[in-house]
């Protein structure tokens, strides 16, 4: 990988290019492979080892299987008042209503859903979901394969992207978006992580459908590759990122390995307690208890700890009881968990309580689009799109997930947007959309950072630059958040800046060589990481997963609205919520309580 | 001091510079608690950057990481130390029988072109209701102890006869998921997906062995399924097959 200025380096023409193989990415390459543009997916990892197949509990969605009468309004009732009221309302509507669709499509794939008796989908209960806008009492909507949706989706999704022919870039890694001088996106560089070729891979629509970047955070569900790639890219391109301090932190991860338990423990009948045994849960949540939203409940188990009533010889985390379920129960509808549990906690959930404690889950922030999983930019206050440039998934803020996204939402996410996105690049290209070709000095722009790195002859490591990262996020941004301790925090990513600028690369070898993956890898994370640190320090008031204990209280005066962060000067700016939904009136405001 | 050191003996192979592949040996501190194989992976690459290996969930969901562990197949991530040292020593190699890219990278395009070959999806050309085709629970519990494959190629490349065969024998892993599809009561290609599978060496060349069975890191059993596909081959009339599903 010595000299890859200029032409030495090939360029592959696409249609559409989308980068990410996980279940937005290949939602959306599935609606393209059929229409028949040339589409290719780009994917750091064989596509059924993207992060989605480690979701569990279900997919949420109207389809009125356990409750014949269910309404996707209600669904978009729990989903408005489920971020806080900062999700957008028009989106959500799509979200809900376009739904059933997209879940019925995914069976009609063949992907194998658990069943009533009557033949239907089974539906479990999730927190944060009622029936008749929220005076019905609790809904089970959420729809599961065992606990091991992720993997029937994502394996469902690839095996139909098989069936039509899609193209695959496995293994190849995307380092950096290219941009022609009208600001148009014109495709990635990116480079073969099996043999180190490195090539401009040019498109008429980038779609970013990286995922989240978890691994910002020392403790984390997230799988070791969710680092932000994407979003990271736009950032660098200058672009913005939308509502960034919102990170939602899920109440149940096992304690010191960081794997996720699914809600659908809790929505099965488990509950939490503390270390006398208290259901706690009923203190901070009368109605619904253990099934509120995952913020209030991550929120309240941190409480628990800080006051001394935290299980285990430290009094650090909580325990998840299941056992009253039974080992019939927990077999045939939590067999994954047993596993998990037994593996990482050394601990059987038939006999005795999973030790859990909030880990770092899921980036309700990203790229902002519209429905259509258009990116745009802010100019002169106004969104203005980007041609060229798409995002769908956990990377994209479209923004359905507000400031606390809902269980079972993020796969619906995946697939109504994935799809939406694919239908929308189908319809512009067709009708003779696109973008201007970049020069060669456009292109050699976005080699740039390959190039330094590659080049680093000294500089530091990366193991330990992204420890020191981890832990300042970790200690800084964590489920409270205060603004002196965030300055600390801001310095701190401040100083860090001039190590992820410079690190030395030791392996400079092509084939497999993981390290260069992985630096690259950190300076995404930093990316991240800088813009959630900003958006956090920013927002003075405290709103779903944001919770500040030196503005505990919820402002609507000042901040019912998003959070617009401008890599270019590292400033938040703030964006109206959308409160125009087409099909139902809007859903004001009102005091959230569970 | 005597048993405080872990010796770890790796497979290295970087086609750049090895002519021949070699065995490393490394020497770090036990850790003061039971770990990982990929815990263990990850600390030895801080020392040393240019060990290359594969992981992403480090949960054993994803089936990244499969490798030779003290002979072994298994995925790292769920393999703890405790469970493979053998007198303070742990050899890893990478999977056996596919050509190796790094280390402990193999190329996997043989076994992944097996999983196509089978026509991993499903296949039901009726008209699709506005709504979820129906299936039983019943029905539904035919799929379990199949679907849950994740590709990690643990069983196929333990399997002598995949070794022997890796283009004409389809292996244990493509052939759990042939019979994923077979047992689906939504499939209606019964009678094509066998006669694809009724040669000599598809599905024939499994003799028995039960490797698969033994290193299946998710405890699946695709000998189990094998034995379905034979009996549903050795009764493969048309008429009799299609009539069993409808």
């Amino acid at each position: 990988m010595n000299s890859i200025f200029g032409n030495n380096i090939k360029t592959i023409e696409f249609d559409a290019l989308i980068i990410g193989g996980g279940g937005s990415g290949m939602r959306a390459s599935l609606e393209l492979a059929k229409s028949g543009l040339n589409t290719a997916v780009v994917s750091k990892v064989f596509p059924t080892r993207s992060h989605t197949v480690s979701a569990q509990g279900g997919i949420t969605c109207a389809i009125a299987s356990a409750d014949p009468n269910d309404d996707w309004r209600w669904h978009m009732y729990d989903t408005v008042k489920g971020a806080d009221f900062i999700g957008d309302q028009d989106a959500i509507e799509y979200l809900c209503s376009e739904g059933p669709k997209a879940v019925f499509e995914l069976e009609h794939m063949g992907l194998p859903f658990s069943r009533f008796d009557n033949g239907r989908i089974y539906q479990r209960p999730f927190g944060g979901q009622s029936k008749d806008f929220g005076k019905g009492g609790q809904a089970a909507r959420t729809c599961a394969a065992a606990d091991r949706t992720g993997h029937a989706l994502l394996h469902t999704l690839y095996q139909n992207n098989v069936k039509e022919g899609s193209n695959f870039l496995n293994e190849w890694f995307a380092v950096d978006l290219v941009k022609n001088s009208k600001d148009e996106v014109t495709g990635v560089i990116a480079f073969s992580i099996e043999n180190g070729e490195v090539a401009y891979l040019k498109a008429q629509a980038t779609v970013l459908a990286t995922g989240g970047a978890g691994r910002i955070y020392a403790s984390t569900t997230n799988a070791l590759i969710n680092t932000g790639d994407g979003l990271a890219m736009a950032l660098r391109a200058g672009y913005p990122a939308q509502d960034m301090e919102m990170w939602q932190f899920h109440p149940t991860g096992i304690y010191g390995a960081g794997s996720l338990v699914t809600e659908g423990c809790r929505g099965e009948g488990g509950y939490l307690i503390n270390k006398d045994g208290e259901r706690f849960m009923e203190r901070y949540a009368p109605n619904v208890k253990d099934l509120a939203g995952r913020d209030v409940v991550a929120r309240s188990m941190v409480l628990e700890i800080l006051e001394g009533r935290g299980c285990g010889e430290k009094n650090d985390h909580i325990f998840l009881k299941l056992d009253h379920l039974g080992e019939e129960v927990l077999n045939s509808k939590l067999p994954g968990i047993c596993e998990l549990s037994r593996t990482f906690a050394h601990v059987d959930p038939i006999y005795e309580p999973i030790p859990v404690v909030p880990t770092c889950h899921y980036m309700m922030g990203g790229t902002p689009t519209n429905v259509s999983g258009q990116a745009f930019t802010r100019k002169n206050g106004e969104d203005y799109l980007i041609p060229g440039l798409f995002s769908a998934g956990e990377a994209a803020c479209v923004s359905v997930h507000g400031a606390n996204r809902l269980g079972g939402n993020s796969l619906l996410d995946l697939v109504v947007f994935g799809r939406a996105t694919g239908m929308h690049i189908q319809n512009e290209l067709k009708s003779g959309g696109g973008v201007d070709p970049a020069t060669k000095s456009d292109i050699d722009f976005s080699l740039e950072r390959l190039q330094k790195l590659n080049e680093s002859s000294d500089g530091f490591d990366t193991a330990e630059v992204k420890r020191e990262l981890q832990e300042c996020m970790q200690n800084y941004f964590g489920v409270f958040r205060r603004g002196e301790f965030m300055k600390k925090g801001l310095d701190q990513l401040d100083e860090l800046k001039n190590k992820v600028d410079n690190l030395h690369l030791k392996d400079k070898s092509d084939a497999f060589n993981t390290s260069r993956v992985e630096a690259i890898e950190l300076q995404n994370l930093y990316e991240v990481a800088v813009a959630t640190a900003v958006s956090a320090y920013e927002r003075i008031e405290s709103r779903g997963a944001h919770a500040r204990d030196d503005y505990p209280e919820r402002d609507d005066e000042n901040w019912l609205c998003h959070t617009i962060f401008d890599p270019l000067n590292k400033s938040v700016s703030k964006r109206k919520v959308n409160f125009e939904p087409t099909k139902v009136d809007a859903f004001p405001p009102k005091v959230r309580t569970y | 001091m005597l048993n405080n050191k872990l010796e770890v003996s790796m497979y290295r192979y970087n086609p750049e510079v090895d002519k021949f592949p070699y065995m490393k040996t490394y020497s770090i501190s036990k850790p003061s608690k039971d770990i990982m194989v990929l815990d263990l992976l990850n600390l030895l690459k801080e020392e040393d950057q240019s060990i290359s290996y594969r992981r992403s969930c480090r949960e054993g969901v994803c089936g990244s990481d499969g490798m030779n562990i003290n002979g072994k197949n298994g995925l790292a991530c769920i393999t703890p130390i405790s469970s493979v040292i053998k007198k303070n020593k742990i050899e890893l190699r990478p999977l056996p029988g596919l050509p190796v890219i790094r280390d402990l990278v193999v190329d996997m395009s043989e076994f992944y072109a097996q999983y196509e070959k089978i026509k991993p999806f499903l296949q039901n050309e009726t008209t699709a209701p506005e709504q979820e085709r129906l299936q039983s629970p019943e029905d539904r519990d035919k799929l379990d102890g199949l679907y849950e494959c994740i590709l990690c190629a643990c069983c196929s490349t333990s399997c002598p006869s995949f070794w022997w065969n890796p283009d004409k024998f389809v292996g244990p892993a493509a052939l759990l998921q042939a019979y994923r599809f077979l047992a689906d009561s939504r499939d209606l290609k019964t009678y094509e997906r066998l006669e694809a599978l009724s040669d000599p060496f598809s599905v024939y060349r499994c003799h028995g062995i039960m490797n698969c069975v033994n290193v299946c890191p998710k405890g699946l059993n695709p000998n189990k399924a094998i034995g379905e596909i034979k009996s549903m081959l050795q009764k493969n009339k048309k008429d009799i097959i299609v009539s069993d599903k409808l």
